[in-house]
């Protein structure tokens, strides 16, 4: 049975490093001052000689990682993912991308969730800026657990790639015994009415909803989408040609995002199905919490129900 | 070490023509950085890097050509080495060339990082240096900057890092030829005094003519423990071509026929 404690993805991604930095001597964390919010201040206490604080310079924490890489070292680099992904964003194209560097990125308090911060550090683009780059794999973990177990899967990875985690605490909807891989959809739940496809942690929400759903007699599909980049298609199109129809839920804006992934992915491959999104609609985030602010932006329970009840009519 | 200059200075001869010819086969190229950096690879290459079996060589010292977009020097370096076939000149910059018009590790040999993004090659040259000194080894690490290129922040970011993780393992060699793209560094980016700049952050500071052997081998002799080093080179911008010298406009133009062959002639006669 999943644990009904809430705990937060960027804690997993913590725990996920200590669990891989006593099995690898080759691991080693930089970050940009920001160990306390991101949860890599527990690497440091362990191993503090393979930890390297980098200051407030993400640009720099990204090309010294490109570096460390080239001579033989795993790097995690850690900040927030309006940093990671966005303000060193060309470096991690061209220190990282461009020079196949193994380099492991992770952006935490991503989309509206670090809700008291502000709009500023309202990382709703990091998707898009990633899954541009060639051959970046784009992780997002829907919970602590399954977020502790895909650091293992990124140290395993050969090759640069970026995960997403949250500061957000919710509920263990996965085990630490899940099998998962990179690049293969999660199948959570199957129903024969509706295809609910979602990513990271909007997954634990949407398991929520299902529930709902089937309280009214209407039995979903979840499918948890760990892997944005790259992209389970045939997953998807299996549940799609089914149920003939579609709801993706994403905490991203919807320009850029896991929609457009899903969405061309089963363009020309399914006849007429129905569709809509659950996501940020191209604006910027404020202050708030969680609570206050999804119902502004669309992302609350209430409004997945209502577009899954949609979907069906 | 006087004959050794007496060599060195007709390789730099060599060097400079086969600059210009890539440049002019290519119809495309930077000659002006080229020329400016030409005695600091030869002292890289020939003195100061312990290269041991040559580029596959795990052990060997690492060099990061930052101002990537000036690698015709290291081609030609690696021409007149016969490390590289004179004859693969002609497919510089173009489709299907090792020559790439920036290094790419894998194609050419001693290319320890793909730069040609400003600034990154020196962030990721401190990062290796950490990365040895991590790893206890005494592999050093010397990186080509421009002086233009170090508009960019990044480069004052790794700096810092530099000094901060006490990387005395680490060379930057800013090749201050005082041209860039659109200008003289002086009218595009001002950046004051580079000296007080790198000496403020902590750096052991030379202050050199980049184009004197004898300069540069003393510079490259000093180390302190726990402190990066920084080597400041004066130079000329298209250094050996009277028309090309301090001169803009040849950063990133090729020279035509007839100034490719007053340029050859210039650099033989002199």
């Amino acid at each position: 049975m999943a644990e009904e404690k809430l705990l937060a993805t960027r804690a997993g991604y913590g725990q996920g490093l200590l669990d891989i930095g006593e099995k690898y001597d080759d691991v080693i964390v930089l970050e940009g001052d920001l160990g306390g919010a991101t949860g890599s201040a527990a690497f440091r206490k362990a191993y503090p000689d393979r930890y390297i604080e980098a200051g407030i310079a993400e640009q720099n924490e990204v090309g010294m990682a490109a570096g460390l890489a080239s001579v033989g070292f795993v790097p995690f680099v850690t900040s927030f993912a309006m940093f990671t992904a966005g303000r060193a964003c060309e470096i991690v194209r061209n220190a990282v991308g461009y020079n196949h560097a193994n380099v492991k990125l992770v952006g935490s308090h991503s989309g509206i969730t670090p809700a008291a911060d502000g709009g500023s550090h309202m990382c709703i683009e990091d998707f898009a800026w990633m899954k541009v780059i060639p051959h970046m794999v784009v992780l997002n973990p829907c919970d602590y657990n399954q977020t502790r177990l895909m650091v293992q899967k990124m140290y395993e990875y050969d090759g640069y790639c970026y995960m997403r985690t949250s500061r957000e605490p919710v509920k263990n909807i996965t085990t630490m015994d899940d099998d998962i891989q990179i690049g293969k959809a999660q199948v959570l739940r199957e129903g024969k009415d509706l295809t609910i496809a979602s990513t990271g942690i909007m997954t634990t929400f949407v398991m929520d909803v299902a529930d709902q759903l089937s309280q009214q007699g209407i039995e979903c599909t979840v499918l948890n989408y760990h892997t944005i980049k790259p992209f389970d298609g045939e997953t998807l199109l299996k549940y799609v040609s089914t149920t003939n129809n579609l709801l993706t839920v994403e905490e991203h804006n919807i320009i850029g995002g896991f929609s457009e992934s899903a969405t061309a992915a089963l363009f020309g491959k399914v006849g007429k199905i129905k569709y809509d999104y659950v996501a940020v609609q191209d604006c910027f985030g404020q202050t708030g919490n969680r609570q206050s602010l999804f119902p502004i932006y669309g992302l609350d329970n209430q409004t997945i129900y209502n577009k899954a009840i949609a979907l069906l009519k | 070490m006087d004959n050794n200059f007496n060599q060195w200075k007709s390789l730099a001869k060599e060097m400079r023509k086969d600059i210009l010819q890539m440049c002019y086969l290519a119809n495309s190229g930077h000659p002006g950085g080229s020329l400016s950096c030409v005695e600091i690879l030869i002292v890289l290459f020939e003195h100061q890097m312990r290269l041991l079996s040559g580029s596959d060589d795990e052990k060997r010292d690492r060099f990061i050509f930052s101002k990537g977009h000036a690698v015709p020097a290291q081609y030609a370096y690696m021409i007149e080495k016969g490390i590289l076939d004179r004859e693969e000149m002609k497919t510089f910059r173009k489709q299907g060339s090792r020559l790439q018009g920036h290094p790419v590790k894998g194609k050419t040999p001693f290319t320890d990082f793909n730069p040609g993004s400003l600034g990154q090659g020196v962030s990721a040259a401190t990062g290796m240096a950490l990365g040895y000194k991590m790893k206890n080894s005494d592999q050093q690490v010397y990186v080509l900057i421009g002086d233009g290129e170090s508009d960019e922040g990044i480069v004052w970011e790794a700096a810092s890092a530099a000094v901060n993780y006490k990387l005395d393992n680490l060379t930057y060699i800013v090749d201050i030829n005082g041209v860039q793209l659109d200008g003289t560094t002086k009218e595009i980016m001002d950046l004051g005094d580079l000296k007080m700049r790198y000496q403020a952050i902590g750096f052991i500071v030379d202050e050199i003519d980049g184009h004197n052997f004898a300069e540069l081998l003393t510079a490259f002799s000093h180390h302190q423990p726990g402190k990066p080093h920084v080597i400041l080179a004066h130079t000329v911008k298209g250094k050996g071509v009277s028309f090309m010298e301090g001169n803009c406009a040849f950063h990133g133009k090729a020279p035509n026929k007839e100034q490719l062959d007053i340029a050859i002639k210039e650099i033989e006669e002199a």
